[in-house]
């Protein structure tokens, strides 16, 4: 018999829907560095604090290299190589090559220059919207249509193939598909990626798909996974932000009316909402590739640390002022939202300039908008990486 | 004050546009950042400090 006590898993109950799960604020004050099962069952360390969740982010000794903790520990050794073109599960200098091939296509001055057809676009949605009697579903005629356009548009991906490769990417970042489902729908939008690298290189088009192409430097599978990259995380973050930011903003009636009052505070409230609602719900994972302390804890070489976005995002250290409120007048915050280190989000300003311009103009457009169910009603992604709502029925 | 940026670092990431957009750019091509100005007058000492405490890979230093 040991005596081991076995392991806690990672919280992932919430009591309110825009809160992360209350035991976060205990594990900050008193286990920052805990020994936890994760919610796909493997084991590693729980790391919540603001700095913490910085430094392991941002240090090189943890990798962004998956490797599954085998029982008893266990090194780097034969850790297999990261998908072809999945730079998001690379490090430098691997990582660097895809990412310096990407970043000029997201600048912050190529992302205004995009504002205009990002509105046009908002605006088509809201109009299709405003034509039908409410009560419709938020996520189904806008949300989820905004960045999905914007994106298939950037990439070059045909908008009428969608609800395919939207069933597939909610099956990759649905916690429990199956590990057959999750091959099936990896394999069918790396098929379909495919299908376009090819159509692209015989018939280049104006789009970053086809740059990238032509650019000659990666090979046909490592466009397939940049590609199939750009196009989960060009649309299932930013729609659950959406969604999830018009529930929060309907149930916060001062904020919301504060900011109706004054719309340039448009922009702040965006980093507020990102900060305050955290819809990469389970954090960052990371495998550390030597011996690290970390407040007293011994993170042995080839354990998963997992740093949670959520909990830094509340914890004092990052904002003295109550962390726990949503205050829409608030400065910008370095909020850790889309993350830290040479990973941070590669579309932030794309989806800054997403859900500022779907904001401004859904509260504009519907002054009476409201949810059309009972708040407890509204299905909440518990089960999914990215959280906020699977429908959002609202009315007018 | 002082700034010094370490392009080998940078991941264009852009928040110090968005900290400091009279301080630092980014190429076009390639979404590097540019310091406009590497000198900048000391009443920017707050954003300039602001941008390289939020830069997600360290890529920035100020020397006072
Ligand atoms: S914030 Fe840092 S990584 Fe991002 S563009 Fe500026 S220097 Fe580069």
């Amino acid at each position: 018999m040991t005596n081991t006590p076995p392991l806690k898993t990672q919280p992932t109950v919430r009591s309110c829907p825009f809160d992360p799960p209350e035991e976060y604020r205990t594990l900050r004050e008193q286990e920052p560095v805990a020994p936890v099962t994760f919610p796909d069952g493997a084991a590693g360390w729980l790391v919540t604090r603001y700095d913490d969740v910085r430094t392991v982010l941002s240090d090189p000794r943890f990798s962004a290299k998956r490797i599954v903790l085998r029982p008893g520990g266990g090194g780097m050794e034969d850790a297999p190589p990261p998908p072809p073109g999945l730079f998001i599960m690379m490090d430098a200098p691997e990582h660097t090559r895809f990412r310096r091939l990407l970043t000029g296509q997201f600048t912050v001055r190529r992302m205004r220059q995009l504002a205009p057809a990002v509105e046009k676009i908002v605006a088509e949605q809201l109009d299709a919207m405003a034509a039908a009697e409410g009560p419709v579903d938020l996520v189904q005629a806008f949300a989820l249509p905004v960045p999905s356009l914007v994106i298939c548009e950037l990439l070059g991906v045909p908008y009428a193939d969608r609800e395919e490769f939207q069933r597939n990417s909610a099956t990759i970042v649905r916690l429990h598909s199956s590990p057959e489902e999750f091959q099936q729908a990896q394999a069918a939008l790396r098929g379909y990626i495919h299908q376009l690298v090819l159509a692209k290189r015989e018939k280049p088009t104006d789009d970053i798909l086809s740059e990238l192409v032509q650019s000659g430097e990666l090979t046909d599978e490592e466009l397939v996974g940049v590609g199939v990259l750009l196009l989960i995380a060009g649309h299932e973050t930013t729609a659950n932000m959406i969604a999830l930011s018009t529930m929060c903003l309907l149930q916060n009636p001062e904020q919301l009316a504060a900011l109706r009052a004054d719309p340039s505070l448009m922009d702040g409230a965006v980093e507020e909402l990102l900060r305050y609602l955290t819809v990469v719900q389970f954090g960052v994972r990371r495998t550390a590739l030597e011996d690290v302390e970390l407040h007293g804890q011994q993170i042995k070489e080839g354990s998963t640390v997992v740093a949670s976005l959520a909990s830094g995002n509340r914890d004092t250290e990052h904002l003295a002022d109550d962390p726990e409120a949503l205050d829409v007048g608030r400065p910008h915050s370095a909020h850790l939202a889309f993350g830290h280190g040479i990973h941070q989000c590669l579309g932030q300003q794309l989806a800054r300039a997403e859900l500022k311009a779907a904001l401004s103009a859904l509260l504009d457009r519907f002054p009476t908008l409201r949810l059309a169910v009972p708040v407890e009603e509204v299905p909440m992604r518990d089960d999914m990486l990215v959280y906020g709502v699977h429908e959002l029925p609202v009315t007018w | 004050m002082k700034i010094l940026i370490d392009e080998g670092k940078c991941v264009g990431a852009g928040t110090c546009v968005l900290a400091a957009a009279d301080v630092f750019d980014q190429r076009d091509e390639d979404g590097i950042v540019v310091l406009l100005d590497d000198d900048p007058p000391h009443a920017l000492l707050p954003q300039v400090m602001d941008a390289a405490a939020r830069c997600p890979a360290l890529a920035i230093e100020v020397v006072e």
